[in-house]
């Protein structure tokens, strides 16, 4: 199967985003068959700048136990496996939906099968194309705690012969890791600043032991070399720098890509594809 | 009747906690025969989630018919309901023993809906 690559970041607004649908494009503009993955499913904006137009739509949800009373024989083996606290001993099990993680292990343990799985919707998912890119995007429903089914959800949507491009939610939390452990290669994209590299180091401790190729974009890159030289002390190699330009902000809140306008960043995200496929 | 005081220490001295599913003791007291027991309720506070239904079901199990305490969650509430179990509400933090007898006075009111939002640890 071609590349999976997974671009996070330690904190939102380092620009993965603007690095992903960037990719994206300079992939597609050279023919290469590319699928644009959209984990951030609390907010994903990917769709912003390549504007995909969706062919299908789809509910994401979790299978929650739901007790038949008749049946059930009040063991409470059900409440005692739960880890999540989602099934509640009174009288008879008593079940949470907002709590459970739909792991199973209530129904496989109900001595007398008193446990069925019904959905419950947690999300949506929709598919499309943004050119001759595909894009699948997924997203949490509004207080939804659970983001990785969602995640595994649209990485499943993966099609098999194109390089697949995960957007990754911020920080380094369960939901990028469920999104990184789908990956052949990580990057991580961060700004020259403290905070930024105060994540940055929290963020490759997390992705450190998935054991996966990492490489670091410095994005907004200027003269604080800070990030560069904790890169080098840690072993992990900068794939690109991209340069602050007013330009890239205001094309950026049009949501517009800078290919048209700023013809070198092409060429930044032709060096950028080497040093991705020279990671693995 | 059985009724349970949600406390930050094991005695009816100490102040009460008023936050049902994060209290760290409850105090199973009988108003009849005026004995008091004492529950630790820590362990259960290191849930990742769903300390409020644990709760409840810990209260359930402990035989108590109401709860006395300052706030409960929308999930602990509708445990206490499953479980037929009243709470009566304290507005403001005193000690164990003036929250009882202020309950066997009829001066706290009792809770029909929940009162606090529940948090996704
Ligand atoms: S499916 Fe898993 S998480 Fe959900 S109630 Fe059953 S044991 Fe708990
Ligand atoms: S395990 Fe089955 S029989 Fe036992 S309490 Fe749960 S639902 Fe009822």
């Amino acid at each position: 199967m071609p590349l999976t690559i997974a671009i996070a970041s330690g904190k939102g607004g380092t620009g993965k985003t603007t690095v992903a649908v960037h990719l994206a494009a300079w992939l597609a503009e050279q023919g290469r068959p590319v699928h644009y993955l959209d984990c951030d499913v609390e907010e994903p904006n990917g769709h912003l700048f390549l504007r995909p137009k969706w062919t299908v739509e789809e509910e994401v949800s979790i299978p929650v136990p739901a007790v038949d009373h008749d049946r059930c024989t009040r063991c409470g083996k059900c409440a005692a496996v739960c880890e999540f606290n989602a099934i509640a001993m009174l009288n008879k099990p008593l079940v949470f939906p907002e709590l459970c993680h739909g792991c199973g292990g209530c129904t496989l343990v109900c001595p007398v099968q008193a446990i069925r799985e019904v959905p419950r919707v947690i999300g949506t998912m929709a598919t499309g194309r943004a050119g001759k890119i595909q894009f699948t995007q997924g997203r949490l429903n509004v207080g939804e705690p659970l983001a990785p089914p969602v995640i595994r959800a649209v990485q499943a949507r993966r099609a098999p012969d194109a390089i697949a491009l995960l957007d990754a939610p911020p920080g380094a939390a369960c939901p990028a890791v469920a999104t990184a452990r789908g990956a052949d290669v990580i990057i991580l994209v961060t700004e020259p600043t403290p905070f930024g590299l105060h994540d940055l180091e929290l963020a490759i401790a997390t992705f450190r032991p998935l054991q996966k190729p990492l490489g670091v974009v410095v994005n907004r890159a200027d003269a604080d070399r800070r990030v560069q030289e904790y890169c080098a002390g840690a072993g992990i190699p900068i794939l690109a720098e991209l340069p602050a330009e007013r330009r890239v902000a205001e094309l950026y809140a049009r949501g517009e890509l800078l290919f048209a306008a700023l013809p070198p960043w092409r060429d930044m995200f032709a060096k950028l594809w080497q040093q991705i496929k020279a990671l693995q | 009747m059985k009724v349970v005081i949600t406390a930050s220490g094991p005695t009816l001295a100490e102040p009460i906690d008023l936050h049902f599913g994060r209290a760290k003791y409850f105090i199973l007291a009988d108003t009849e025969t005026g004995r008091a027991k004492a529950h630790d309720n820590t362990p259960n506070l290191q849930a990742r989630q769903g300390a409020g239904v644990q709760s409840a079901e810990t209260v359930a199990n402990l035989g108590a018919e109401v709860v006395v305490t300052g706030s409960v969650g929308p999930k602990a509430y509708r445990a206490l309901q499953a479980a037929g179990i009243k709470i009566a509400l304290v507005e403001a933090v005193c000690p164990g023993t003036e929250a009882l007898r202020r309950f066997k006075d009829n001066e706290l009111p009792v809770l029909d809906k929940p009162n606090s939002e529940g948090h996704w640890v």
